[in-house]
């Protein structure tokens, strides 16, 4: 198992997080102090780029849900860029692209966010 | 992680888990699981805590499987074996014919509330399985828009087995028997459950460790036509109208 790294960036209005490594329940901490510092930094939207994540069980589907939920209540956003066909289609069964807009790639995703 | 390494590709992961999660899927069948009706299911979306009504609470139950030479792996293929055996007396859990396995679609019966004189049938997807844990999620018209992930892991010398919910009662009047008892019976069911997986692994005294946390106290109000799929309405139809299609032959 990978440790989860989260490299903090900021393009405009939007914060970027990029994900690298394994997503579960256990990256908790990491990606709660990290989506506290995008909005500490005055962000309301996020864009969570999923291009280097290596690995997401179903643990890591449920925090991503428990991100949102605080998102949405900050009155935030969240948007997904870089995601594999194969985390696309897990995000379609789980219904979460219903709530988190799901972008190719970051720069989209920035857009989006900053739209 | 129970799958092997494989190659990296550009924006593939490097190790493959995707035989852990279930196959995309627009409507549910649960047609061939022995035991149950599945119209309650059959044709239904899957239904997670985002899709829900109510107050979305996140319920953690541990035991430590103290003074019990065991594995996490090991038991989480006994939980997933013999997991109807581990609920409550009441409640009925029927299997589907290959075990608890991604894409799988059991069904259930359980009291809506306590005392209710109605059952309600309803169902889960798998919508996860490894070694370590496996996860469901519920379809529309249960009472809960819900996913619950059952784990173990190595802590120290010992063992300890989770269940965690991610829930949210499904439309209004599930809210409200949510109110009205659902909520301490849904926690006092979990609890019960770990407690017999404990006991079934040699535990003397099994200690159930609860969390029970409201993280969201809003109520997704434009998800109150839920209800047009309550499986609870659909079992109290069936069984007030039961004696009537015992009559008519078509019960």
């Amino acid at each position: 198992m990978s440790a989860t790294v989260i490299e903090l960036d900021q393009e405009g209005e939007a914060s970027i997080l990029r994900i690298e490594g394994d997503i579960t329940s256990a990256s908790e901490p990491d990606l709660m102090a990290a989506y506290g510092l995008a909005v500490a930094n005055g962000a309301t939207a996020v864009v969570l780029d999923f291009t280097r994540l290596e690995y997401m069980n179903s643990g890591g589907i449920g925090l991503l849900v428990t991100l949102l939920v605080r998102a949405q209540r900050a009155g935030g956003r969240l948007v997904a860029s870089g995601l594999s066909e194969h985390y696309r289609q897990i995000f379609e069964l789980t219904r979460l692209d219903e709530a988190i807009e799901i972008k190719d790639d970051e720069a989209a995703a920035v857009a989006a966010a900053s739209g | 992680m129970s799958a092997p390494p494989t190659e990296q590709r550009s924006n593939e992961p490097v190790r493959s888990d995707a035989d852990n999660w279930a196959r995309p899927v627009d409507r549910l069948s649960a047609a061939g699981v022995p035991g149950a009706k599945d119209d309650a299911v059959t044709g239904k979306r899957v239904s997670g805590p985002l899709q829900g009504f109510g107050q979305l609470w996140q319920k953690t139950f541990t035991v430590r499987l103290d003074g019990v030479d065991t594995t996490p792996e090991a038991v989480i293929a006994l939980w997933k074996d013999r997991f109807p055996t581990f609920w409550p007396k009441g409640a009925r859990f029927y299997s589907p014919l290959s075990g608890i396995a991604p894409g799988e679609v059991a069904l259930l019966e359980i009291e809506p509330l306590p005392g209710a004189p109605v059952r309600l049938s309803t169902g889960v997807l798998v919508l996860y399985a490894d070694d370590e844990s496996f996860t469901f999620m519920t379809p529309e018209g249960h009472t809960l828009s819900a996913w619950i992930t059952f784990s173990a892991r190595r802590e120290g010398e010992g063992t300890i087995v989770e269940a965690q919910a991610l829930e949210r009662p499904s439309d209004p009047f599930d809210e409200l028997a949510y109110k009205l008892g659902g909520n301490g019976q849904n926690n006092r069911f979990w609890q019960s459950t770990m407690r017999n997986l404990a006991t079934a692994v040699g535990v003397a005294e099994p200690v159930v460790d609860s969390q029970i946390v409201c993280i969201d106290k809003n109520r997704q109000w434009r998800y109150w036509r839920n209800v047009r799929n309550s499986a609870t309405l659909r079992s109290a139809r069936r069984t007030l109208t039961s004696p009537v299609r015992r009559l008519t032959g078509r019960g």
